[in-house]
């Protein structure tokens, strides 16, 4: 009954909100779970559905190796156990999408057992506990569009490998329920076994939702299906949870019930259930033997499997200093986090890489959908940047001035690192940016400026700030942008003092 | 042991079975002197025996063989498709169904 | 010489082999008698209105559902090229007739039912695969219980297998159609299937030889599935020697699409055919000799037993203490898992749709309920009752846990002995229509069979004598796991010296 949260979340109208969540993984595998047809997107419909996959008179099925290694992968991720043996069980039901009348799972004895998924909802770190992740088949889908009163059946999807992930009911809020999502689907693609497409239905969340007054036994649950947007599922649960509410305080029960949500109205509505009171008859297939996974076998995948997100941005935490936003930020895919780690190997400082990327450089990225690996400036470029603003060379105005030229100058693009910086110091030269850092000469030019300026010099002593940055603007501008606004601002207070 | 006639109606269902009102009477009578037949397997002490799946566990261990994630079904819709009772547009037609 | 259909498939390949007989006229020979022992509702099997086959008269054993002449012609042909060229393969142009069950792309598949009508797959099972292979041409599919759920071929959509040996009687089942069509010369040899007892029993009331190897052994695509850890395939001719070859043929692994396909190197059972039985010891079980055994029976499987031990062997006394609860075992499993693999006959993607419905539901319900028969009816309501919450372990659990002991005693047994030996059914075949009407009798005679399909051993049954009504009487021999080639040794030896393998039905005995 207790969750494994640090903080209580908000009541609402005097009630505790409940949430789970079932998540639907397509895995990235080229051949279906158990058939030898492709899983690509997009065919025409049933022409990658082969005998096995319609379950022509006569088929069996046959076990998809990477399929099991996807498992093996996110139990991993997930401080998981990953299961010795394992068991695939037949769910049997009736529905024209499911070609056997059953399909393929796991029941009793599923791959994966436990783990949890960790995020920060705020500053606030959560962790929500797993039940499990077990491996099952994916059904086919039904059309309606052309047909009247008919459906049409497309098994191209049938036998596609799913790993579904089911948590505790660990979750307090809608807000901690999409968290919990989005990092769940940064943890599948970002260790590959999943391409967390949404719109092609890749990656399908299931929330299961209640509500009870604190204190209380669990309430009902009613299920939310196919949530395929962050958007939407926050929607449909705060809309849920109203209703839900709603329903209580008018006195009514709550009734197990699968529901969907209607983006177009914004509600949830009870549909009617594929199966029979949810008798689906579990028994183990007789057509595939145990499933096992020795303890070598997961040594060597976890051999080979790179740092996880979540330990990624403790690191950069811990031994960078990053504040937790931006190691969060940085590690939200392996480009952002590979960019990041190698700038920071040149020399540059973390804390500027990282303002530069989530600032300057996402920007424009996001302006020409890319992503980190196709940045034109490469991370080496971006450090020898860094690198002449930290050795005073340039100053944050000019160095904005450089960016812009290099992201648009062909010889400066996907530099490697000895090139990186001397021909960021090339252009440097060329537009000459270079700071002004010596004093002398600044001193002379603000001796020009005050000499030119006394009606401004007469404002400062009477206190007028105004003045005297309008002052500053004159030194700036009569260096031309170079000379460094620290130097101005020091000497000109100290040149004014003498006064 | 009994069984009802509406668990008969029950599993029909489940089953898919369409049955008269005699028919499931019928059926009724006939698992009733069936599930007579097979009671006795419950008198027989079984403790720490493991199911048996496949026969040749008897002898050996019998692991799941996997196989590589390679593509080999080639599109072969027409020959798949022409034992189907309706299709159009290369798709299975079945009568509407209800929700998404 | 004889007449083409007298010879042993070991004749008939050698004469090929030799040239003394083509593979057209072989062909030829065997299509004339197949034509003439159709089912005569053999058109509906076909999905077409009506066909040649319709010339099946009186006189017709109802074996074959369907034949494609063209097809098996032109098979023939390329089997004449191969023999001419010096590229002849083992079986080059011997004919082989499958059980309805294996899929075929030449040929329609109905698995005996009506929900199958018309039925064309786009491949053919492993089995079929491995004998065309082996060169053999494929003369026809053969009448069977619908769903292999039988055990008299009294339950096929396309009316009752009558037996050879009295036509008032049935031919076994559920390879009914198979053991009849060799009995009576209709083809050289038939491939089966037996989960229950399915090849033995019907070899043993058509009075054949018949083998279900070790489960695994010979692979399941393309078998329809009535209980996936139970159904295996096997030959079915007039000798053990014609078995060996046909089994060596027919079985290996199948890695790529078998995941219960034991990953074995094949063998060739025909290699200790001969071997010395001298010392052999010989299990005999008191619970297959016990009240409720009929007289001739037993007379007939004593008889063998002598001959066995004037060859040399051993008797020697063994216990199978649970043998009559395998009865409830398998009705219990068999059931539960057919319940689950006829789940996809549901009109959607292939085979019968019903043809007035208003919804989905309606045309799940009445496309099954007119598709299948009684029988295959009740199993699957008794395996959806099975599996079902609440019963689940009282019932499914507890009988895979019985059946792992029933196993366990065999391994037993197969310490004291290296072969056990019995009857195959309690009777000789029964006249057609004594027990149509009560499915339970039918189940309990299969009790000395269901044993070995439990536990996944080898069984064969070898033709030992006559009972009540002149009826063939078999001997079952039950060996321990990938021991086929014992089995057949004994067999052979046994055949060696005596000819009851050799009669005919209809010659005097």
């Amino acid at each position: 009954m207790s969750s494994a949260n640090t903080n209580a979340s908000p009541l609402i109208e005097g009630f505790e909100v409940v949430i789970g969540f079932e998540t639907h993984t397509q895995l990235t595998t080229q051949s279906k779970i158990f058939s030898r047809a492709s899983t690509a997107f997009g065919a025409e419909a049933n022409t990658q559905a082969c005998a096995v996959d319609l379950a022509l008179p006569g088929t069996l099925p046959v076990m998809n190796k990477t399929a099991v290694e996807r498992a093996i992968e996110f139990g991993l991720a997930v401080g998981g156990e990953i299961s010795e043996r394992s068991i695939f069980a037949r769910k049997n039901y009736f529905y024209p999408d499911l070609p056997k009348g059953y399909q393929i799972s796991q029941f009793e004895i599923p791959v994966v057992v436990g783990g949890e998924v960790s995020f920060f909802l705020g500053d606030t770190q959560k962790t929500v506990r797993l039940v499990r992740a077990h491996l099952e088949e994916d059904a086919g889908k039904s059309l309606h569009e052309d047909f009247v009163n008919q459906s049409g059946i497309d098994l191209n999807r049938a036998g596609t490998p799913l790993l579904e992930i089911v948590t505790e009911p660990d979750m307090r809020s809608s807000a901690e329920a999409v968290a919990y999502a989005k990092e769940l689907h940064k943890i599948v693609t970002w260790i590959g076994i999943c391409d967390g497409n949404m719109q092609e239905g890749s990656f399908r969340c299931d929330a299961n939702v209640s509500v009870r007054r604190p204190g209380e036994a669990l309430g009902t649950r009613r299920e939310i299906k196919n949530l395929n947007s962050f958007k939407f599922m926050q929607q449909a649960i705060d809309y849920e949870v109203r209703w839900q509410i709603e329903q209580i305080l008018d006195g009514h029960k709550i009734i197990q019930a699968t529901v969907l949500f209607n983006p177009e109205t914004g509600e949830t509505r009870s549909m009617r259930t594929k199966e029979d009171a949810a008798e689906y008859r579990y028994f183990p297939d007789p057509d595939l033997p145990p499933l096992e996974v020795s303890r070598a076998w997961v040594q060597e995948v976890k051999s080979r499997m790179g740092e996880l997100p979540r330990d990624k941005a403790a690191r950069f935490v811990s031994t960078l200093g990053l504040p937790q936003y931006d190691a969060s930020a940085l590690t939200q895919n392996q480009a952002m986090a590979n960019y990041f780690e190698q700038a920071v190997s040149l020399g540059a400082q973390a804390k500027l890489v990282s303002n530069w990327m989530m600032g300057e450089l996402s920007r424009r990225l996001n302006a020409a959908h890319l992503d980190f690996d196709s940045c034109p400036l490469s991370a080496p470029t971006l450090a020898a940047l860094i690198v002449r603003i930290m050795d005073s060379t340039l100053s944050n105005h000019s160095a904005k001035t450089l960016l812009e030229t290099l992201w648009d100058d062909e010889a400066s693009q996907g530099l490697e690192a000895s090139a990186a910086q001397t021909q960021v110091d090339k252009v440097i030269e060329r537009l000459g940016l270079k700071q002004m850092n010596d004093t002398s000469a600044l001193e002379g030019i603000i001796e020009q400026v005050i000499a030119a300026n006394p009606d401004n010099v007469a404002q400062i002593k009477a206190g007028k700030d105004k003045a005297f940055n309008a002052l500053v603007g004159q030194v700036m501008k009569a260096s031309k942008g170079k000379a460094n606004p620290k130097d101005v601002n020091d000497l000109l207070q100290a040149k004014l003092a003498t006064l | 042991m009994s069984l009802t006639l509406q668990e008969i109606s029950r599993i029909g269902e489940l089953a898919k079975l369409q049955m008269t009102a005699n028919e499931q009477q019928s059926m009724l009578t006939q698992l009733n002197s069936f599930f007579d037949l097979v009671e006795q397997i419950k008198s027989v002490d079984t403790q720490g025996v493991v199911p048996l799946s496949h026969p040749y566990a008897t002898v050996a261990d019998v692991a799941l063989r996997l196989r590589p994630d390679v593509v080999s079904e080639k599109n072969q819709r027409e020959a798949n498709q022409q034992s189907a009772p309706e299709v159009q547009k290369g798709l299975f037609l079945v009568p509407k169904v209800i929700e998404s | 010489m004889n007449a083409i259909h007298d010879l042993s498939l070991k004749a008939l390949c050698n004469a090929l082999q030799t040239q003394q007989l083509s593979a057209r006229e072989v062909a030829l020979h065997y299509l004339d008698r197949a034509r003439q022992h159709t089912s005569s509702q053999a058109h509906l099997a076909s999905g077409m209105a009506t066909t040649d086959l319709n010339k099946a008269d009186q006189g017709s054993c109802g074996a074959f559902l369907s034949l494609n002449e063209a097809h098996t012609l032109a098979q023939a042909d390329l089997s004449d090229q191969r023999l001419q060229t010096g590229q002849a393969r083992a079986l080059e142009g011997v004919p082989i007739a499958h059980k309805d069950i294996f899929v075929t792309q030449d040929f329609p598949t109905t698995a005996g039912s009506k929900i199958l009508a018309g039925y064309r797959s786009p491949f053919d099972a492993t089995v079929v695969r491995r004998l065309s292979d082996a060169g053999m041409v494929s003369l026809g599919k053969l009448n069977c219980d619908e769903f292999a759920m039988g055990s008299a071929n009294e339950n096929s959509a396309y009316g009752v297998v009558h037996n050879p040996w009295d036509m008032t009687r049935i031919a076994g089942g559920s390879s009914g159609g198979s053991a009849a069509a060799v009995a009576m010369g209709l083809t050289p040899a038939a491939t089966g299937t037996d989960t229950g007892g399915s090849i033995r029993q019907p070899a043993s009331f058509c009075g054949i030889t018949g083998i279900k190897p070790t489960y695994g052994r010979a692979s399941r695509y393309g078998m329809i599935a009535y209980a996936s850890s139970l159904d295996q395939a096997g030959p079915m001719a007039r000798t053990a020697e014609d078995c060996a070859t046909l089994l060596s043929a027919m079985c290996g692994p199948d890695i790529e699409r078998d995941s219960t396909s034991l990953d074995l190197p094949s063998e060739d059972f025909s290699a200790y055919l001969n071997n010395d039985l001298q010392g052999l010891r010989i299990g005999v079980p008191k619970e297959f000799f016990a009240k409720g055994l009929s007289d001739d029976v037993r007379q007939a499987t004593q008889s063998a037993l002598d001959a066995l031990v004037r060859l040399g062997c051993q008797l020697v006394d063994i216990e199978l203490p649970k043998t009559e609860l395998s009865i409830p075992v398998y009705y219990i499993l068999a059931p539960a898992e057919a319940s689950s693999n006829l789940s996809r006959f549901d009109g959607v993607k292939f085979g019968y749709r019903t043809k007035d419905y208003k919804d989905l539901d309606e045309m799940y319900q009445k496309t099954r309920s007119e598709g299948f028969g009684p029988e295959v009816q009740r199993r699957i309501m008794v395996g959806a009752y099975v599996l079902s919450h609440g019963y689940y372990d009282a019932y499914y659990v507890q009988a895979q846990k019985i059946r792992r002991m029933i196993s366990d005693d065999f391994q037993r047994a197969f310490s004291h002995c290296d072969v056990i030996a019995g009857p195959v059914a309690p009777t000789v075949a029964w006249k057609l229509g004594e027990k149509s009407n009560d499915p339970l009798s039918n189940y309990l005679a299969d009790i000395f069979t269901l044993p070995a399909s439990l536990a996944g051993l080898p069984g064969m049954s070898v033709p030992c004598g006559f009972g009540e009504g002149q009826m063939p009487v078999g001997l079952q021999l039950i060996g321990n796991y990938l021991k086929e080639s014992q089995l057949l040794n004994v067999a052979h030896r046994y055949q060696g010296v005596s000819d009851w393998h050799l009669q005919r039905p209809g010659s005097p005995a």
